[in-house]
């Protein structure tokens, strides 16, 4: 009889289905998965370690090039950490726009997740769909902070700027003509929070389009239901959070359990799913994105109050860590100080160490850092989701076929910038 | 919540007793650290205990303090520093073991307590250096394939020690020396306390 030897095969890392540069090293008995060995490391830039040669303030923008489809949600839980160790109050007005963008990115991730899950997976048109809906969301991003992705907004203290009130609005060129131009401006006339609540009229009807395309798709559940099944207590063992650990049916959600910013005011519900397969990781999703969008609408109802309550500053007044108005800085000796100390010197973190974490879109994303008492940070450690997600991916594919590799990558929601650092 | 962490702190204080070194609350979160021969102990107990029970460890990481606060630093210089979570009790616990050489550091591995230690050990072990004894595949994880030193240490500095570059006359790609100059926009600066106040100058 012939001698029947296990194959090694290399899965990426210029895999489509990699979702960037993934290196997944497949030992495989005929097409049955026997051992999963993910190599990652090919997109480290080391950011933890060029934070510390970084002011406090210049880190943010590094925090976009982590998770590069949750952008915000990074920057969250790095100024969460940095507001904790001054001790500053951030005004609640910069608390609801947190929570509103916070909620917008969960959304933009879920859209790349579900859409390029089902991508890779066989279904092509999903990720045609998603990405229309993305396109608005971008576009907010773009209109809030002047960037489509690395929008560096938040600031320990606050938030850069407030909402702006007009839209940009599109331009008859060769590619668009005067009436398309008029129908993609038709949303645009208002301010950012009525371009805004106009996509949460829209986006449920969306969510619908997508459960039609997949949910009772006969395909799409051949390939996610019963595979990469995880029980809660190995979920648990295994450092999962987020839609994870949800999908495995542990209810936790740190947005529900320890509150951060304005959430304890928000009313949503949190979706757990049953089996701990990739198809309730995906319902999950899908109802993460309604309940989301809710959010959204909350946070636009307080916002637009124009009246007492929604109105105020944005960013703290403690001018030794946010820069004093422009206005300010031309009359007064005393703000002009502030703002070049703050620019060049950058702002002094007490002695100390914190821990922030918020509910990133993926699941649990922490920062620690620990301050010697110096304007740059001594560590910065960043706790990515996606790391210990992918680390449980030889328990997850283990037994499976070779193309359910695929669906399980597709599953946790991998962004290598996030899982590298 | 304030009440939570002083039950916490309590429950600590009873249940580990002489086994913790230090313990203190800052910023509403609770820190333990440990010798490092207690290290595994602590670990299975705050795992276990039904008045404690950290289910999920969330992070661990290596820190290297040789540099901390310009030279103030007098104690040992590396730690694992881990972050657990407790769901049934919606508690948070940061738990610190100082490796005790610090030319060789080593430390017990958590990866039998919880799983998820697999990864961050081997992160910690590729940035700092930090041996996990036990540790069954301690293999280097970010780095590149052949890396030479910790880069996460102090004394790395940020530019690293090669570079790589395509070679055309060998036809493939070689590393060589840095050829960048290390380069400081923003020196680093620690401030005596009260600077800046206005009563201060």
């Amino acid at each position: 009889m012939a001698e029947i030897r296990n194959y090694t095969i290399n899965f990426g890392p210029q895999h489509p289905a990699a979702h960037g540069v993934l290196r997944l090293v497949l030992e495989l008995d005929g097409e049955v998965i026997v051992r999963a060995d993910p190599h990652i490391g090919l997109l480290h830039r080391a950011t933890e370690k060029l934070a510390e040669t970084r002011t406090w303030l210049q880190t943010v923008p590094y925090l976009d090039r982590l998770d590069y489809v949750s952008m915000m949600c990074n920057e969250h839980a790095y100024v969460m950490a940095v507001e904790k160790l001054l001790g500053v109050q951030v005004p609640i007005r910069a608390q609801y726009i947190r929570v509103m963008m916070d909620e917008v990115t969960r959304i933009l991730n879920h859209l790349l997740n579900i859409g390029t899950h089902a991508l890779d997976i066989g279904a092509m048109t999903m990720v045609l769909y998603t990405f229309r809906e993305r396109e608005d969301l971008m576009d907010v991003y773009e209109a809030v902070s002047g960037a489509r992705l690395h929008a560096a907004y938040y600031r320990p203290g606050g938030v850069y700027r407030d909402l702006p009130d007009r839209m940009p609005q599109y331009e008859v060129n060769k590619f668009k003509n005067a009436e398309t131009v008029r129908r993609l401006n038709e949303s645009r006339q208002g301010s950012l929070l009525d371009f805004l609540e106009d996509f949460t009229n829209r986006f449920p009807a969306y969510v619908d389009e997508y459960e039609t395309l997949l949910t009772d798709n006969r395909i799409w559940k051949q390939r996610t239901v019963g595979i990469g099944v995880v029980s809660p207590e190995r979920a648990l063992a295994l450092g999962f959070t987020g839609p994870m650990l949800r999908g495995s049916g542990v209810e936790w959600d740190l947005r529900k359990k320890q509150p951060y910013e304005v959430y304890d005011r928000m009313e949503f519900d949190v979706p757990v799913g049953v089996n701990g397969d990739c198809y309730d990781r995906y319902l999950v999703r899908i109802e993460e994105m309604r309940q989301a969008n809710h959010i959204v609408r909350q946070c636009i109802d307080w916002l637009r109050n124009d009246s007492a309550k929604g109105a105020g500053p944005v960013i703290t007044d403690n001018h030794k860590v946010a820069p004093p108005p422009r206005e300010k800085m031309k009359a007064s000796m005393e703000e002009l100080i502030h703002h070049f100390k703050l620019f060049t010197e950058g702002m002094h973190v007490p002695p100390g160490e914190a821990y922030a974490a918020i509910e990133h879109p993926k699941g649990e994303f922490g920062v620690y850092a620990i301050s010697d008492g110096g304007n740059k940070p001594y560590r910065i450690k960043l706790r990515s989701p996606g790391f210990p997600h992918l680390a449980a991916t030889d328990e997850m594919a283990k037994g499976h076929m070779i193309a359910d590799a695929t669906a399980i990558i597709g599953t946790i929601d991998l962004v290598l910038g996030d899982t590298d650092r | 919540m304030a009440s939570r962490l002083e039950s916490l702190c309590q429950n600590l204080q009873t249940v580990l007793g002489g086994r913790i070194a230090g313990i203190n609350t800052a910023v509403g979160e609770v820190t333990i650290e440990v010798a490092a021969e207690h290290y595994i102990e602590v670990a299975r107990i705050l795992r276990d205990h039904p008045d404690l029970r950290f289910e999920q460890l969330i992070d661990l990481t290596g820190v290297d303090y040789s540099a901390w606060g310009d030279g103030a630093w007098k104690g040992l210089r590396f730690a694992a520093v881990c972050h657990l979570l407790s769901l049934s009790r919606n508690v948070r616990l940061r738990l610190r073991a100082f490796a005790p050489d610090d030319g060789f550091p080593v430390l017990p591995s958590l990866v039998q307590l919880w799983n998820s230690a697999n990864w961050y050990e081997r992160e910690a072990f590729d940035l700092y250096g930090i041996l996990f004894e036990g540790h069954p595949d301690l293999r280097r994880i970010l780095t590149d394939y052949g890396f030479v030193g910790h880069p996460f240490r102090k004394d790395f500095p940020i530019s690293g020690h090669v570079e790589m570059r395509y070679d055309p006359e060998q036809r493939r790609v070689v590393y060589q020396p840095v050829t960048i100059e290390p380069r400081e926009v923003t020196p680093r600066i620690i401030r005596e306390e009260n600077y800046g106040d206005a009563e201060h100058g």
